[in-house]
């Protein structure tokens, strides 16, 4: 069976200098990722700010090339591809749709602009195919002639939504895109990408630090930290019986409103993670509360058992 | 009648801020004990923000603030000439802002704009103020702080930056803490380890804490008091024990958050305007609703703005 994507063995390095010292770090943002997403599910990939998922985009985007390894979009490489070819078959939704939107063209340029790059169709054609796709995402025709100034948050999320989707892709990524909105609003962004899944048989790669979106949308998670997956399951058993212990202490950091309970001890000490200085053995293990002698010097393997995927020594079978 | 609050580290009584013919904040009375964490909630909109920047004194120029009083650890922060105000910000009274984009100036250094806090109120060398500004950078969870007071803001990530404020406003010890939103931007790891960090610094320095949020997980978890506001007012109050188990305000008991899925949106409360700011999109709203309405207590501390008696959703049930 082909993918709608796939990824093998990837690995992504930035140079980054130091501005105080001149020093340079390597930093190691995407540290071996293999993972593979059939035709029409949700990715979710949850994981701390600086855990490389922005970055995991970026590559399965094909706007940054991998270090190593390979991605393969359909069964394709990304390497070499026509950017023409790629954008009719993956598409970006970003966080900030105040900054993802070009503040001086109109709603309806906006929108048609990957039409127009891809310069197949005759241009009554893209107008028709502009007003479809608004219409499709809730957008009505009189904003067509708006600026994007003259829109919320959440219509401009939309229009971003609609610009994504013009080519009709198979694959949409989608980059935080409920962060930056109003709580309210954020609910029926979240249901718009959902209905335009089902109806239109998208594959969303989906990525969220928070972690009730994810459980919202996704079918299954992956969990990255400091550039790997260090685990990844379905949604509801990944939710229902976590196993990394970084899951765990992710799963119990979210604040559920109890006023009998306090601010969770998650026993991840006062230890951060440190892109520019990953730690020997288990990369989690400076801030594991269950981390044994063993994993300060030993990497562990991936563990694949049941559809789940684990990389920690504790979960290895005795 | 309000709610008694012992030796306040701040004091606010019938606070009124207006912009134009619209009045933002209208009669908030407020408290916030030594030690303890005082959460203000509401929809955007609701003149919280506002309320936070008139006791920093920080409104727009030409917008008036007017109170009964407004306290600091007893003093009188009316009559204050702007000197004696800022000499005071930043030092015994800190922020943090909701926007750490716009609230970091991009021309300085982290390091220049975090020591200049410290030299300018406590008289230190620039090599103290770094040393201090590096310690508070690796208090609130920044990897390498010698690297990031060498940097620009726009070097940093969003979650970054927003650590960066959350160590200024600690750099001289304050005995109150203003936070406008404080964790919203950041991971719920990170989340959990600041506020740990607040209720650690609230034990040892006996920090008060104006909390605003819209995160009932935050209030539930680590304030004692809450304030819920709507429209520029304060509509319930108490112990978060109290609220959480008997919201009684119309507005709060919807969904079980406070205004959680109401139709329409905050409303522009006029100069002059009588009556409850909620009755248009409240379903048990009468005509005498339009008259002044009582604050009315529900027992204890427990404290709210309508004209239905305590027990009314009993009566209702009945």
């Amino acid at each position: 069976m082909t993918h709608a994507i796939e990824v093998r063995n990837v690995y992504r390095d930035f140079q980054q200098r130091s501005a105080m010292a001149g020093l340079r770090h390597k930093v190691r943002a995407v540290d071996g990722v293999t993972f593979s997403l059939p035709a029409g599910d949700v990715l979710g990939v949850v994981g701390e700010s600086g855990c490389g998922k922005s970055t995991l985009a970026r590559l399965i985007m094909g706007l940054l090339p991998p270090t190593s390894g390979e991605v393969l979009v359909d069964g394709r490489s990304l390497s070499g591809m026509d950017r023409r070819e790629r954008a009719r078959m993956i598409q970006p939704v970003f966080q900030d749709p105040y900054s993802s939107l070009n503040p001086r063209q109109c709603i309806r340029d906006i929108v048609g602009l990957p039409l127009a790059a891809q310069g197949d169709q005759p241009k009554a054609r893209q107008a028709d195919r502009v007003m479809e796709m608004l219409a499709r995402v809730g957008i009505s025709s009189e904003m067509a002639e708006r600026m994007p100034g003259q829109l919320s948050g959440g219509q401009r999320q939309r229009v971003a939504i609609a610009r994504a989707l013009v080519l009709h892709p198979r694959i949409v990524v989608c980059d935080e895109p409920t962060s930056a909105l109003d709580v309210s609003v954020q609910a029926q962004i979240l249901n718009l990408l959902a209905e335009l899944r089902r109806e239109l048989g998208l594959t969303y790669l989906f990525i969220s630090h928070n972690l009730a979106v994810v459980e919202h949308i996704a079918t299954e998670v992956a969990v990255m930290y400091l550039g790997r997956i260090v685990e990844q399951a379905p949604v509801q058993e990944l939710f229902r019986t976590p196993t990394h212990p970084y899951t765990k202490a992710l799963l119990a950091s979210v604040l559920t409103p109890d006023p009998a309970l306090g601010i969770p001890d998650v026993g991840l000490g006062d230890a951060y993670p440190d892109p520019t200085n990953i730690p020997p053995g288990c990369r989690f293990h400076p801030r594991c509360p269950s981390a044994l002698a063993k994993c300060a010097t030993t990497m562990p393997d991936n563990i694949r058992k049941d559809g789940r995927l684990v990389e920690c020594l504790l979960a290895v079978p005795a | 009648m309000t709610p008694v609050v012992p030796d306040p580290v701040l004091s606010v009584a019938n606070l009124r801020v207006s912009f134009g013919q619209t009045e933002a904040v209208r009669g908030v009375t407020l408290a916030v004990a030594r030690g303890e964490t005082h959460c203000l909630v509401g929809e955007s909109g609701c003149g919280k923000s506002v309320t936070a920047l008139s006791v920093m004194n920080l409104l727009p120029r030409g917008i008036a603030r007017t109170a009964d009083h407004l306290r600091f650890q007893g003093q009188d922060l009316l009559g204050m000439s702007e000197r004696q105000t800022a000499r005071l910000r930043g030092d015994k009274m800190a922020m943090i802002f909701q926007e750490p984009m716009t609230s970091l100036n991009p021309a300085y250094t982290i390091g220049s704009q975090m020591s200049e806090v410290f030299e300018r109120h406590r008289g230190a060398t620039r090599r103290q103020a770094m040393d201090r500004a590096a310690e508070l950078l690796a208090r609130v969870g920044i990897t390498a702080p010698g690297m990031r007071l060498g940097q620009y803001p726009h070097q940093l990530s969003g979650g970054l930056r927003q650590r960066v404020m959350i160590a200024m406003a600690l750099m001289c010890d304050p005995e109150l803490l203003i936070a406008d939103e404080p964790t919203t931007a950041l991971d719920v790891t990170v989340q959990a380890q600041i506020l740990r960090l607040l209720q650690r610094l609230q034990q040892e320095l006996g920090l008060a804490l104006l909390l605003i949020t819209h995160d009932l997980g935050v209030v539930a978890r680590m304030a004692q008091r809450v304030s819920v506001m709507y429209a520029g007012e304060v509509i319930e109050t108490g112990t978060v024990a109290e609220v959480f188990a008997a919201p009684t305000h119309p507005g709060m008991t919807r969904t079980g958050e406070p205004l959680g899925n109401i139709p329409g949106v905050v409303p522009r409360i006029p100069l002059g305007f009588i009556g409850c700011g909620f009755r248009d999109r409240c379903t048990l709203a009468m005509p005498e609703c339009a008259q002044t309405v009582p604050l009315r207590n529900a027992g204890g501390d427990h404290f709210y703005l309508c004209r239905l008696p305590p027990d009314w959703k009993r009566a209702a049930a009945a």
